[in-house]
């Protein structure tokens, strides 16, 4: 068992991180190579001006109509986005790996701060949970893997927090924390997760026809 | 049979769809092998990473469903947003690895060709810029192919294949229609031609099929403004003169090619410098930015000018001056083609203010109109689904209503179509106009003498 527990704590990270950084890379040469080879229309459409003016405009809060409309969703949404890189990555007792593996380390958001933005992402997942099951349109499109894609991301950040406060069962928690972030990392390249490199592309193209060749807005 | 039942029951809104003879004829003869394969053939080798992006990475977020003027006409029916129409069709199809029923299929020819205009709104308000109508033309694509496309449209693809033209219109009957409105045109004005044939003319002017067959009039029109604007102009007397393009609509990828060959082909033919067409969105769509790009060309080999943007051009340069401009209220639909689809639409406000003196826009406007509900081929379906038609318009007939305008300016012939109906339909009490009817109505209709250039003032 404790065996396990090494391998959980030690290697898996690294496995982790590799699977997610590479997976993500390898995922992004294929679609290349795939546009190359089967859509290379894609290229009389796109031009540099055209994507990074959507990308740009997507990312302003409230810019595009569409966030203007769901005022609500996209404020949580945002705040869900950002927050799901800033709270592990700013995270004391994070840091604190890192620097013990690398020496190296950076400014740390306060525990108490952290602590609440904890709650803030899971309560962000809690809104996308209930709004799938209450907004039609949301429901009519929900299958049970969207709410595993939520529980994949709920997972760490509850067993985190758990852990943080030492509640019960605080050495299982730290485990399960370190599972369940493993699992998600390894996951961000092979599920819907990696919308993360994916949206760009397509706000890429999408930005481009309506700029380049429309001669229109796409937000 | 379970299969049937299965998709019923996720569905929570089972309606009574129409259908129509050609829709019903092409299913019954379908066979589960033949729909399998279609399906798979499509899907894996006519897509690319594009497709594979768009069906891997939708989140179900339903923020789409906004843009959408058929969920809004329908009470927020989900089965009408975007997404909830690539579930019923497209998601449906990966997950049963193209295994659908006769069901499925009659629902999904009922989504993708009569309750989407492929409009591209939604495009702009999916966080990820998914293009939903690229989707359900892929749909339309798997339906041609299995050869289950709605009668009245799957005709007007039939005639252009066999006449290069969308209603059967004869060689013979075109010359002879364009002649006629010469002849009428020339008892109002001395001199006035509509050359037939020039070689090297500047403008070659292109309308679409419906112009000879029922609406003539546009014709003695747009004859009239290149008279009085001094155009040095000519029009083809071969098939070629359509620059329509309902192919492009129902996924015949390789009609929808040919017509726009023929189109560019009678252009070179013709030596012309640039080609000027009607106020069509859809012909726009398909010589701009759809058929242009089947035959191999990026970006037209020749200069595609929207009457909109003619008529810009003409009256800033002065070469059509207007004698009184128009005096009722008027408000202007943006056609999705040539405003979503060219950004033509400050243009087409700039043209309306100086023919109009009262101009009140729509909300919501420009980019982000509301699509007329004709679009796309959808009118073109047919009589069998007018009625429904009318009920998915519903938000449409309202964001008119609110403008409390008297004329209604529809520079496309599909949203005219459709928009009149709309009017009618919901006692709207407007009435619909092209732009070019009205600069006809309040330019000065000057006398041009042949071998003068055209007076610049």
């Amino acid at each position: 068992m404790n065996a396990f527990i090494d391998f959980i704590m030690g290697p898996m990270v690294w496995i982790a991180f590799l699977i997610f950084i590479l997976g993500l890379i390898l995922k992004l040469v294929m679609i290349i190579k795939d546009v190359n080879a089967r859509e290379s229309y894609v290229y009389s459409y796109l031009t540099w001006k055209h994507s990074l003016r959507s990308i740009f405009a997507w990312l302003i809060p409230f810019f595009p109509q569409s966030t203007k409309q769901s005022p609500i969703f996209y404020s949580i949404s945002y705040i869900f986005h950002l927050l799901l890189f800033i709270v592990p990555i700013f995270l004391m007792s994070h840091i604190v790996l890192v620097n013990e593996a690398f020496q190296v380390s950076w400014m740390a958001l306060d525990d108490g701060v952290a602590d609440i933005l904890t709650l803030v992402v899971i309560f962000a997942l809690v809104f996308f949970a209930i709004r799938r099951m209450m907004v039609p349109e949301v429901k009519y499109l929900t299958s049970f893997t969207d709410y595993i894609l939520i529980l994949i991301v709920a997972l760490p950040f509850i067993t985190g927090f758990l852990a943080y406060h030492q509640f019960f069962l605080y050495r299982w928690m730290v485990i399960a924390h370190v599972i369940s972030g493993e699992m998600m990392l390894i996951l961000i390249p092979f599920s819907r997760f990696s919308h993360m490199i994916v949206a760009p592309l397509t706000r890429a193209y999408i930005g481009s026809e309506f700029g380049n060749v429309r001669h229109a807005k796409d937000w | 049979m379970s299969e049937d039942i299965k998709i019923k029951d996720k569905s929570p809104v089972v309606k009574e769809k129409n259908t129509d003879e050609a829709v019903e004829s092409g299913l019954a003869k379908l066979t589960p092998e033949r729909i399998k394969n279609t399906i798979n053939q499509v899907l894996q080798d006519e897509t690319g990473p594009r497709f594979k992006a768009y069906v891997e990475t939708c989140m179900h977020c339903g923020l789409c469903a906004e843009a959408c003027l058929y969920f809004l006409s329908n009470d927020r029916d989900p089965s009408y947003s975007p997404a909830g129409k690539v579930k019923q069709t497209i998601w449906g199809m990966l997950e049963k690895k193209g295994e659908v029923s006769i069901d499925f299929l009659r629902r999904a020819v009922h989504i993708a060709q009569t309750e989407c205009n492929v409009c591209k709104r939604c495009a702009m308000y999916c966080p990820f810029g998914i293009d939903v109508a690229y989707l359900m033309l892929l749909v339309r694509r798997i339906c041609h192919k299995l050869e289950i496309t709605p009668l009245y449209i799957q005709d007007t693809v039939n005639s252009h294949s066999a006449t290069m033209n969308q209603m059967w219109v004869k060689e013979d009957e075109w010359i002879d229609t364009l002649q006629w409105q010469e002849e009428d045109a020339r008892e109002e004005f001395e001199d006035l031609r509509i050359p037939l044939d020039k070689t090297g003319a500047d403008v070659m002017y292109s309308v679409i099929a419906p112009e000879p067959k029922f609406q003539a009039g546009l014709l003695y029109q747009a004859a009239t403004i290149m008279h009085a604007a001094g155009i040095d102009w000519t029009m083809p007397s071969s098939p070629g003169w359509d620059n329509s393009n309902m192919a492009m609509f129902t996924g015949d990828n390789e009609i929808s090619g040919r017509i726009a060959r023929a189109f560019y082909e009678t252009a070179a033919r013709l030596k012309v410098k640039r080609i000027v067409m009607g106020e069509c969105g859809h012909a726009f769509r398909s010589t701009y930015d759809v058929g242009n790009r089947w035959i191999g060309w990026a970006m037209p080999p020749f200069e595609v000018v929207h009457a909109l943007e003619f008529y810009h051009e003409l009256l800033t340069e002065g070469r059509i001056t207007i004698a009184e401009k128009f005096k009722k209220t008027v408000t202007l639909h943006d056609p999705c083609n040539v405003s979503r689809g060219r950004g033509l639409h400050d243009m087409a406000r700039e043209v309306t203010n100086m023919v109009c003196e009262s101009f009140v826009d729509m909300t919501p406007n420009r980019e982000h109109n509301f699509c007329c509900g004709a679009g796309g081929g959808v009118i073109n379906c047919g009589p069998p689904y007018k009625g429904e038609r009318m009920i998915n318009n519903r938000a449409k007939a309202d964001q008119l209503r609110a403008t409390g305008a008297e004329v209604l300016i529809a520079p496309c012939h599909n949203c005219h179509s459709g928009l009149e109906d709309i009017v009618e339909h919901y006692d709207l009490n407007m009435e619909v106009k092209f732009l070019g009817d009205i600069i006809f109505e309040t330019m000065e209709k000057k006398i041009y003498k042949p071998g003068e250039p055209g007076e610049l003032k």
